[in-house]
């Protein structure tokens, strides 16, 4: 690992203090607002594990994502499931769905485009079927009853719930550290970068995407689960529409794909953005997402690494010998 | 070590390798040669894992390979560099043959290790933190040898690792190559630089429109007159009978 360098110091240090602020003077607005980008912050931490470190840019990661919500949802309300119960079998349900996606996409050798509209497809399908039948609500959904207490994985205060998302937002951030560091994640790197010369060092590149859209599914399930279990509703839309596969990987491509403070920086970025555009065009609909296609342009074209790369290259002027003995070589 | 055994490979009408057979024995330096697509790419590729055969059969250390994924033959112990060099573009130096040498070594700091020690041995020890997309060819030629003996293959295939460089540096990568087979490695290498041929290898083996044409030390084929006519031309071999180094 490369050492950080004054710039991202600076950044992941503004972060950290916004987020520890929220605690010393808590506000129910902002409070809403940020568990809100925080949950959006793990799923993007789901996409930022295959598509920034794996190479395999995903467009339906809200089918892992609404699996997460709707099983456990499905379990509690139809079942009488424990949450504690049913939010691991959610997301060992969502990694399942993202390992057959995965299994059957990179089978058949799908990349790049290909495999975008292949998972894009699965989340349609997903979607169509969830607002077909009663056990999904049908059009109307899943309201979970509100039943406040540890118990019932619920939360009466905000700043508890802030807590919860900010926790899950750190495990998965530790996930990725360690993946960064352990054998699976230079596997994965070196399929990003080169998948023949991949091949030919003796990775099973299949075993090892496959792999990469289980963890992803896992951490994508958690991201649905911990929205169910924020907002207690849930429906095909929320779960399985587009604009929460185009969430998963907006936050990663803004703040930077394939590393570690991307998806927290850039979803962010990108929520307050949104919130601030919501004040200046409120009652015109749909205008930011427009504004998060123009951002989106931008920084793809003048910040390929996102802000996470823009901070990098921010650094101390270097020190005098230093430069005078490069100089002298 | 390797046998192959009447190998053949189409693509649709074209048979790019036709009927080919080869052996090669443990500790050896053999050399392919052949004019440009006589089908020795697709030889290594078949023996590589990433092609299957049509017909035939790769036997690696007694064992069945033909049609078994690259993975699975570079965990045997045998790899190929690629004659367009295919390096992990984004990463150091260090970290692109830190990827060969995690196929024995789990653990980051020990594959890491073992990777500054391949970078040493191939004389890129000092360019471990410069980016890959950043070397020269030679540079790039390197990349692909030293990631391919990170794995600690004992069989190397290398694919043209000395075109496009310069005659020192077609130097420096003979002497690497040597000091690799003599640590206990065998190569198989295609080559074109018909100096490093001869100085290198103890045998070869020389493919052209896809069939083996012949067998024998370099200095047998650079007399034949079937291999002439074919791919050296007589003004080359005139001159590389003439005095056989590099
Ligand atoms: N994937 C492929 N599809 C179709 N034709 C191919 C393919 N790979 C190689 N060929 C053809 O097979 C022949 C042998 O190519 P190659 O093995 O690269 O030769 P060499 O390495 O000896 O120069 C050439 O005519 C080439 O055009
Ligand atoms: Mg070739």
């Amino acid at each position: 690992m490369k050492h950080a360098t004054l710039g991202e110091w600076v950044l992941y240090g503004a972060v950290c203090a916004y987020l520890l602020a929220l605690y010393a003077l808590p506000s129910d607005v902002w409070l809403g607002f940020t568990i809100n980008a925080l949950i959006v912050t793990v799923l993007s931490i789901a996409w930022n594990i295959t598509g920034g470190y794996g190479g395999q840019m995903s467009f339906g990661h809200a089918a892992l994502f609404g699996t997460g919500a709707f099983v456990t949802a499905i379990l509690q309300v139809r079942l009488g499931v424990n949450p504690w119960l049913a939010a691991p079998l959610a997301i060992a349900a969502a990694a399942l769905v993202a390992g057959v996606i995965g299994a059957l996409s990179f089978r058949y050798g799908l990349k790049g485009s290909y495999f975008a509209l292949v998972t894009l497809a699965f989340a349609e399908v997903l979607r169509i079927l969830a607002s077909s039948f009663s056990i999904t609500g049908g059009g109307q959904g899943i309201l979970v009853p509100y039943k406040a207490g540890v118990e019932n994985l619920q939360f009466a205060s905000r700043v508890s719930t802030y807590t919860l998302a900010l926790a899950l937002v750190a495990l998965g951030m530790l996930v990725t550290a360690w993946m960064q560091r352990s054998r699976f994640g230079a596997y994965l790197i070196a399929i990003r970068e080169n998948e023949e010369a991949a091949k030919a060092l003796g990775i099973d590149t299949f075993r090892t995407k496959v792999l990469a859209m289980v963890l992803s599914g896992a951490i994508a399930g958690t991201a649905g689960v911990a929205y169910l279990q924020t907002f207690l509703f849930v429906d095909s839309q929320i779960a399985y529409g587009a604009s929460m596969s185009v969430e998963a990987l907006l936050g990663p491509m803004i703040g930077g794909s394939g590393t570690l403070w991307g998806p927290l920086v850039g979803t962010l970025a990108l929520h307050l953005l949104g919130e601030s555009a919501k004040e200046l065009v409120s009652g015109a609909p749909g205008l930011n997402l427009v504004l998060y296609g123009v951002v989106l342009l931008v920084i793809l074209r003048y910040l390929p690494d996102g802000l996470v790369g823009l901070a990098r290259r921010v650094r101390l002027p270097r020190r005098a010998p230093a430069a005078s003995m490069k100089e002298a070589r | 070590m390797l046998r192959v055994a009447n190998v053949t490979k189409r693509f649709g009408g074209l048979v790019a390798v036709n009927d080919a057979s080869l052996t090669l024995e443990q500790g050896r330096i053999v050399a392919l040669i052949g004019p440009n697509g006589a089908g020795k790419t697709t030889l290594f590729a078949m023996i590589g894992g990433f092609l299957t055969p049509d017909a035939g059969s790769i036997t690696f250390e007694g064992q069945e390979i033909a049609g078994l994924p690259p993975h699975a033959i570079c965990r045997l112990g045998l790899t190929r560099t690629f004659q367009i060099v295919q390096p992990f573009a984004g990463l150091t130096v260090l970290e692109n043959i830190a990827v060969g040498a995690h196929l024995h070594h789990r653990s980051r700091a020990d594959a890491l290790e073992r990777a500054r020690l391949v970078a040493e041995q191939v004389g890129m020890g000092r360019m471990l933190d410069q980016s890959a997309q950043s070397l020269t060819v030679a540079g790039r030629k390197r990349l692909e040898l030293a990631r391919a003996l990170a794995t600690e293959a004992k069989l190397l295939l290398l694919d043209e690792v000395m075109a496009g460089l310069i005659p020192s540096e077609i130097v420096e990568i003979v002497a690497t190559i040597r000091q690799i087979r003599d640590s206990g490695v065998t190569i198989l290498l295609i080559e074109h630089v018909m100096q490093a041929v001869m100085s290198l290898s103890e045998e070869a083996y020389v493919l052209n429109q896809g069939k083996m044409i012949a067998h024998g030390t370099p200095k047998q084929l650079v007399a034949d007159p079937t291999v002439i006519e074919a791919y050296l031309g007589h003004g080359a071999a005139e001159r590389l009978k003439g005095g056989a180094h590099a």
